[in-house]
């Protein structure tokens, strides 16, 4: 008796939390549907799946949803068996996962997101606060790997892995945004930046971007909105 | 078999409590270190130089930080009086509630218990609508908890589990800042299933053994935050 395993997922093409779940999803080769989200003007659909933030990612499995991108990626990881494991075996090194996931989702991404939406003093604030944690995280990356980084393919991903490529895969698109580049990550956060650079390679994470133009318009949407509002 | 296990946490904090709660519940054997949280310990800015936060837990030498990852590194290690479900759905679930509790009621809480500033006489009407703000939010935050409470004696179904442990914040501490401050969230009336969980839970050996005294914590947050909200 063939076991139903239908999979969708709600979300926003320029939202970094979607891409995550998508990236793991691929990954894992799991068919699923897409559901695009007008934010400005939300389905019922998602309203009724995620009443406590009303926010994407939705993941819904079978009829019962689950939100949250990382929680999202630890249920994927613990349904599908198949393909790469995102968290290792080991309790301690799960630990450091993580933890560093956490940091990177909170302390690292929120600091990126006010570099777009703030100019003057603030944003000066928020790039110094990304640069320090971006120094934490070079060093939280070397405990988690004392002999060194193995090559990454596509079967031995991770979920601090996925956690950076989403983050981080825009990066281009906010210097052309910000017109300048504030961070210099190949200089500040080497190790951080060539594997970055490696997942960028991987064939399911260039087919699970989308196009640079596109994130370029959406981020000067999000700057243009952000800086209207906070001039009074 | 030697075995370390530390703790460096601080007896009023909800956060090392559960770290405690948890070991006490497997039977695990531990050293407490309090902390002064005014003068940090170097052991504690060596075991977490990223937060310098406690609760840290120390096992064996290698410390894990942030309780929501200890709590899963505990039950990852020490495999007896598992506080997770086996299921993927209801550990997805439990680590949601869990995240709900942590990044949104308990700043939603503080605020309707000390947030508002009774400045001048002016000032007054708009401190009180920003209060009766607050309050509704706390209000509206518990009853997503009241609802997922369900008929279940514990979040965790019948015994205590992570989501438990997590929600003492909500258990006892959000106690002690309605008497505190004087403002009342947690009512009979309104979250009749959280008021009988919240008896429950606190009765259970291994969190009764955990919580500090509650006239102590009251005069220590009294003090530390004013009288609160509800006073004139």
């Amino acid at each position: 008796m063939a076991e139903e395993n239908k999979v969708s997922l709600h979300g926003f093409f320029a939202s970094p939390y979607v891409r995550r779940v998508e990236l793991a999803l691929k990954f894992k080769g799991i068919p699923y549907e897409y559901v695009e989200e007008d934010l400005k003007n939300k389905s019922s659909l998602l309203l009724k799946y995620n009443p406590v933030h009303k926010k994407v990612p939705v993941l819904v499995h079978n009829g019962k949803p689950i939100v949250e991108s990382l929680v999202i990626l630890e249920y994927i990881d613990e349904t599908w068996k198949n393909g790469p494991q995102f968290l290792p075996e080991d309790p301690y090194k799960r630990a450091q996962i993580r933890f560093w996931a956490s940091f990177v989702h909170q302390q690292v991404f929120q600091n990126m997101v006010l570099i777009l939406k703030t100019d003057g003093e603030a944003q000066e604030k928020a790039v110094k606060e990304v640069s320090e944690k971006l120094s934490l995280l070079e060093e939280g990356i070397k405990s988690i790997f004392p002999e060194g980084i193995p090559i990454i393919d596509q079967e031995n991903v991770g979920l601090l892995d996925i956690v950076i490529v989403s983050t981080f895969s825009s990066y281009k698109a906010l210097k052309e945004v910000l017109g300048l580049e504030l961070i210099d990550l190949e200089k500040t956060s080497p190790l951080l930046f060539s594997r970055l650079k490696a997942l960028l390679e991987l064939p399911v994470v260039e087919g699970a971007l989308p196009p640079h133009e596109k994130v370029v318009g959406a981020l000067k949407f999000m700057r243009q909105n952000a800086l209207n509002s906070a001039s009074v | 078999m030697a075995e370390e296990v530390l703790v460096f946490g601080a007896w009023g904090s909800p956060f090392s409590r559960r770290v405690e709660m948890a070991l006490k519940l497997k039977g695990i054997e531990y050293k407490f270190i309090e902390e002064d949280l005014t003068n940090k310990s170097p052991s504690l800015l060596k075991y977490n130089p990223v937060h310098k936060k406690i609760p840290v837990l120390v096992h064996n030498g290698k410390p894990v930080a942030e309780s929501l990852v200890i709590l899963e590194y505990i039950d990852e290690t020490w495999k007896d009086h598992p506080i997770l479900p086996k299921d993927p759905y209801e550990r997805a679930n439990a680590r949601f509630w869990a995240k709900f509790i942590d990044e949104k009621c308990l700043s939603a809480i503080f605020k309707a218990c000390w947030g508002a500033c009774w400045g001048e006489e002016k000032e007054h009407e708009k401190a009180e609508i920003e209060h009766e703000k607050a309050v509704k939010e706390v209000s509206e935050l518990l009853q997503f908890l009241e609802n997922e409470l369900k008929e279940k004696r514990y979040f965790g179904g019948e015994t205590v589990g992570l989501l438990d442990i997590a929600a003492n914040t909500i258990g006892y501490w959000l106690g002690v800042f309605e008497e505190a401050s004087g403002v009342e969230l947690l009512t009979r009336e309104k979250f009749p299933k959280l008021c009988n969980w919240a008896n429950e839970f606190v009765c259970v050996t291994a969190i009764k053994e955990n919580l500090p005294p509650r006239d102590k914590l009251i005069a220590y947050f009294r003090n530390r935050f004013g009288a609160g909200n509800a006073s004139k």
